[in-house]
C-alpha cells in the first residue's frame, strides 16, 4: 500500500453517505497531493460519482471530514467548492454553445470596466490562460458550438482554472473523445500536473488509468477496497479488487445445449452511431447475457435490434429471413419485444391503469383478431400468471412497486407471444422476491422457445442467468464467454485489460 | 393477478381519483341547485331544452378539444375555424337551398383538413401545437376577412339553418326538442365510442408518456394528428349549429377556443395530457354554460365571462397540479 503524501491538497477521512436509508458510501479515506493524478476506479454503482459529488459540494456527506489545502471544509454547495478551488469537469459539458470561448471561461465573473464587460481584458486573460496550459492554438473568440468535443473539454478546464482551481475532478473525460483526441488530453493532463494542480481522475478504462495516474483508489459497493501506487500494481490485481464477491443467490437451471433451437436472430456487421462491427447469433431457447460498462453499447445493441435506434449498416435476419427493422413498431410486428432499462421514463405510462399498461402494445401494434373480449380474458390470465400484486387492474400503475410494474410490462409483451425478447437491466430497482420471479420467468420464456438477450450490470445476475455472455466495449463486442465464466473475466473484457479473441 | 385490499364497492364509487368524474358531477349538482333556487322555471321543459340546444356547440368543441389535450397538445384554432366555416358557408350557399348538403359536406371536409394541417405541422415539423394552432387561428381569420372584403357575403339557406334553429315540436313531456340536441347526442355517443376504442385508450397513453407509447408500437405522430382532425370535424359541426342559431358574422366563433379549453380543464382533463375522460370534458362544457346562465340570473355582467374562464383555468390547473416535485 502507500503512504499519504507529505502535504495533501485534499484529505478525506471517513466519508459516508446514505440516500433514503441506502448506504452508498461508507468510511472513505482519500488523499490527493498537489501535482498528483489520483485515479478512482470501480464498477457501476461502486459509489464513484457520489464521492465526486461530495468533493465538489453537490452532496453533503453524512459523516467524516474534508480537508482542503490544510483547512477543514464543509461545502454548502458547488459554488462553495468552486470558490475554495475545486473544479469539476463533467462528462457532459456545461458550456453555452452560442457564446465565445472567452465568454464561457469568464461566465459569472466577467471583468468589468465602467460598469460594462471589458471584452478586451476578457480575451486577453483567456489567451494567457490557454497559453499557460499549452493550448494557445484554441481561438479565444470562437463560438463554442464551432469547436470539437476535445476542444470544448479544454474550454471546460480553462473555465475551472479561471476560478483558480487547485484540484480538478475529471469524470470519464475520454468517454466522448476519439482515439487521437485522447492523446491530446494526456498532454494537457501532464501540463496541469506540472503546474501543481491535483487531479482526481474517474475512469472505467484501465489503459488510461495506468498511463496517467500516480495512485489508484478502488471503490466497491461504497467502500474503499484499497489505494495502490500505479507503478506497483497490474491490471490483473486491480480487477481482482474491483470484483470478488460470492455467488449466493439462486438462479434457475440453464438451458441444456441439446435443447437449443436454430438461430432466431442473427446480426452481421451491424453498426450505427454507437455500434460497430456487431456480429451476433441468438438461438431459440437460450439466454444470451450482455455485459459491459455503462455506455459501452449494451443498450444501443438492444435498441438497434428493436428499431428504436436502428442499425445503419449490416444485415439482420429473424428465423433466417432478412429484415429491416426501422421502428419499434416494425420490430414488434416482427415478433421482437424490448423491456427497457428506464422503466419510469419509457417503460410505463405512469398515470394509466394496470390494464391499460398491459394492453398498450396489443392495442397499438396488432389488430384484435380474436376480439376485444378474448383479449381482455387473455391479459387477465397473463397478469395472474406473472403474479402482479395490485388493488385491481384499474389501479394506476405508478402506485405499484417497481417489481410489480415490471411484471405488468412483461405481461404487455407476453400478450404478443414474441420470438425474441430483449431485456435491458430487467431487475434494476426491484426487490429480491420479485427479482427471482422475473429470473424464473425469463428462463421459462427461453425454455418455451423464445430467444432471450439480457443486459445486466449486476455480475452475479449476468453469470447466474446466461447460457453465454458477450461483453461490449466502445460499441463493439469485445469478446464472448461461455456459461460458468468468472466475474473477473467479464470485468477484464469490459475494461479492456485483456483482449479476447472475439 | 393478486388483488389486495380492495375497498367495498360504495367506497370505490366515491373514491375521488384524479381525472375521474366525481368532481365535475359534484360541481354540476351545485350549479343546478343554485339555479333551482334562483330561477326554478329554468327547469321547465321548454327553457331546459332550449338551454341544452344552445349549449350543443361548446359541448361538441369540448369533446373535440378533449382528444387534442389528452394527447398532450392544444388546439387554439377552433374558434377561428368556426368563424371561417360560417362565413364560407354563407358565401357558398348564397341563400340557394340546393347548395345546402354539398356545403355541409364541404365544411366537414374543410374542418378535417384544417385539423390535418395542424396535426402534421405539429408532429412532423415539430412546431409546438400552441404556436401551430395560434398561427392557424390568425391565418383563418385573415383569410376570411380577405376573401369577403371585410363584410360577410351571401346568406345561409333555411335548410342549412334548421340544424341550429329548428326543433321537433310536440314531443311528449319534453315539448320542443331542438335538432341541435339530437345532433349533440349523436356526436357525443360517437365521441364516447372513439374514446373507448383502442385508438382512444392509446391516445391517452401518448399524452401520458410518448416515449413509452412509441416503444410499445404506437405511431405517436399519427395518433396526435388524428386528434387534431377530430377537433377540426367537431368545429365544423359546431359551426353548422352556430350558423343556424345565430347567423353569419365575423364574431361567430370568437373566443370559443378558450371556452372549449376551460370546459375540458373543468371536466378534469389534465393540461399536458395523459388524464381525463371525454364525458368529463362534455360535462365541463355544460357546467360552464350553466355557470354563465347563473351569472346572468344573478345579474352579473356578461363582460366578466372571460375573467371567469381565466380564473377557472388557473384554479383547475393549480388544484390538479402535483404538489411534490419528487419526480
Amino acid at each position: 500500500m502507500s503512504d499519504p503524501p507529505p502535504v495533501p491538497l485534499l484529505a478525506l477521512r471517513g466519508i459516508g453517505k446514505a440516500f433514503l436509508g441506502v448506504r452508498v458510501l461508507d468510511g472513505i479515506d482519500l488523499d490527493v497531493a498537489p501535482g498528483e493524478v489520483h485515479a478512482v476506479v470501480g464498477e457501476n454503482g461502486a459509489g464513484k460519482s457520489t464521492l465526486m459529488k461530495i468533493i465538489s459540494g453537490v452532496h453533503v456527506p453524512d459523516g467524516g471530514s474534508i480537508e482542503f489545502a490544510g483547512e477543514p471544509r464543509a461545502f454548502r454547495g458547488p459554488r462553495d467548492a468552486q470558490r475554495a478551488g475545486i473544479g469539476m469537469i463533467h462528462q457532459e459539458f456545461t458550456l453555452l454553445p452560442e457564446r465565445t470561448v472567452a465568454e464561457n471561461v469568464h461566465l459569472g465573473h466577467e471583468p468589468v470596466r465602467r460598469g460594462l464587460v471589458d471584452r478586451r481584458q476578457m480575451l486577453h486573460h483567456t489567451r494567457q490562460l490557454l497559453a499557460s496550459i499549452g493550448e494557445s492554438a484554441l481561438p479565444a473568440d470562437a463560438r463554442v458550438s464551432r469547436l470539437g468535443i476535445a476542444q470544448q473539454q479544454v474550454v471546460e478546464i480553462a473555465k475551472a482554472l479561471a476560478l483558480d482551481a487547485r484540484l480538478l475532478i475529471m469524470d470519464e473525460p475520454t468517454a466522448a473523445l476519439a482515439d487521437h483526441e485522447v492523446e491530446l488530453l494526456y498532454g494537457l493532463v501532464r501540463r496541469l500536473q506540472q503546474r501543481g494542480i491535483g487531479l482526481l481522475y474517474v475512469s472505467h478504462r484501465l489503459t488510461e488509468v495506468f498511463d496517467l495516474s500516480d495512485r489508484i483508489t478502488v471503490l466497491k459497493d461504497g467502500r474503499r477496497m484499497t489505494t495502490l501506487r500505479t507503478a506497483d500494481t497490474t491490471a490483473d490485481e486491480l480487477v481482482r479488487h474491483m470484483v470478488g464477491r460470492e455467488l449466493s443467490s439462486y438462479y434457475p437451471d440453464r438451458a441444456d445445449p441439446a435443447d437449443l433451437g436454430p438461430a432466431r436472430l442473427t446480426v452481421r456487421g451491424g453498426g450505427n452511431r454507437k455500434l460497430r462491427d456487431v456480429d451476433l447469433e441468438l438461438r431459440g431457447g437460450e439466454v444470451l447475457g450482455v455485459g459491459g460498462l455503462q455506455g459501452s453499447g449494451r443498450s444501443a445493441l438492444a435498441r438497434a435490434v428493436f428499431g428504436a435506434a436502428p442499425f445503419t449498416t449490416g444485415e439482420v435476419t429473424l428465423d433466417g429471413v432478412p429484415v429491416r427493422l426501422r421502428s419499434p413498431r416494425a420490430a414488434i410486428r416482427a415478433g421482437v419485444a424490448y423491456v427497457t432499462e428506464d422503466r419510469k421514463g419509457e417503460g410505463i405510462v405512469a398515470r394509466q391503469s394496470v390494464l391499460d399498461n398491459a394492453l398498450l402494445a396489443s392495442r397499438a401494434a396488432v389488430a384484435a383478431r380474436s376480439g376485444r373480449a378474448a383479449r381482455a380474458t387473455r391479459i387477465r390470465e397473463l397478469l395472474a400468471a406473472v403474479r402482479v400484486r395490485a388493488a385491481g387492474d384499474d389501479q394506476e400503475i405508478r402506485f405499484l412497486s417497481g417489481g410489480n410494474q415490471q411484471k405488468v410490462v412483461l405481461a404487455r409483451w407476453l400478450m404478443l407471444s414474441p420470438r425474441i425478447l430483449l431485456f435491458d437491466e430487467p431487475t434494476r430497482g426491484i426487490d429480491v422476491g420479485a427479482k427471482s420471479a422475473i429470473h424464473d420467468l425469463v428462463r421459462r420464456l427461453a425454455r418455451d422457445g423464445a430467444a432471450v438477450l439480457m443486459i445486466s450490470s449486476e455480475l452475479p445476475e449476468l453469470l447466474g442467468m446466461s447460457d453465454r455472455i458477450i461483453v461490449m466495449r466502445d460499441g463493439r463486442i469485445a469478446g464472448e464467454l461461455p456459461a460458468g465464466t468468472t466475474e473477473k473475466d467479464v470485468v477484464a473484457l469490459a475494461v479492456g485489460s485483456v483482449e479476447a479473441a472475439a | 393477478m393478486q388483488t389486495v385490499q380492495r375497498p367495498p364497492l360504495p367506497l370505490r364509487l366515491l373514491r375521488v381519483r384524479p381525472g375521474g368524474l366525481v368532481p365535475i358531477i359534484a360541481l354540476l349538482a351545485v350549479l343546478l341547485i343554485l339555479v333551482a333556487v334562483r330561477q326554478p322555471d329554468f327547469f321547465a321543459p321548454p327553457s331546459l331544452m332550449s338551454f341544452l340546444g344552445r349549449s350543443a356547440p361548446i359541448i361538441l368543441l369540448a369533446a373535440g378539444q378533449y382528444f387534442v389535450i389528452v394527447s398532450g397538445e392544444f388546439d387554439l384554432s377552433v374558434g377561428a375555424l368556426v368563424t371561417a366555416q360560417v362565413v364560407v358557408a354563407a358565401r357558398l350557399i348564397d341563400s340557394e337551398p340546393a347548395h345546402t348538403w354539398p356545403v355541409v359536406l364541404l365544411l366537414l371536409g374543410f374542418g378535417a383538413l384544417v385539423g390535418l394541417v395542424n396535426g402534421l405541422i405539429t408532429t412532423r415539423l415539430r412546431v409546438p401545437s400552441f404556436i401551430t394552432t395560434l398561427g392557424m387561428l390568425l391565418i383563418l381569420l385573415g383569410a376570411v376577412y380577405l376573401w369577403s372584403d371585410g363584410a360577410p357575403k351571401g346568406g345561409l339557406s333555411d335548410e342549412f339553418r334548421r340544424f341550429g334553429r329548428w326543433a321537433f315540436e310536440d314531443v311528449p313531456v319534453l315539448g320542443r326538442v331542438p335538432y341541435a340536441l339530437i345532433v349533440l347526442l349523436a356526436f357525443a355517443a360517437l365521441a364516447v365510442l372513439v374514446a373507448r376504442s383502442d385508438f382512444g385508450r392509446t391516445l391517452i397513453a401518448v399524452g401520458d408518456n410518448p416515449r413509452t407509447a412509441e416503444l410499445s408500437g404506437v405511431r405517436v405522430w399519427r395518433h396526435r394528428t388524428i386528434a387534431f382532425v377530430l377537433s377540426g370535424v367537431a368545429a365544423a359541426v359546431a359551426a353548422i349549429l352556430i350558423g343556424g342559431y345565430s347567423g353569419v358574422s365575423f364574431q361567430a366563433g370568437a373566443g370559443l377556443e378558450f371556452g372549449a379549453i376551460t370546459a375540458v380543464v373543468l371536466g378534469g382533463v389534465a393540461l399536458g395530457g395523459g388524464r381525463g375522460s371525454v364525458v368529463g370534458a362534455m360535462l365541463g362544457a355544460l357546467s360552464l354554460e350553466l355557470l354563465f346562465a347563473l351569472m346572468n340570473f344573478y345579474g352579473v355582467s356578461g363582460a366578466l365571462r372571460s375573467t371567469v374562464q381565466g380564473a377557472i383555468i388557473l384554479l383547475a390547473v393549480a388544484v390538479s397540479a402535483p404538489r411534490s416535485s419528487s419526480r
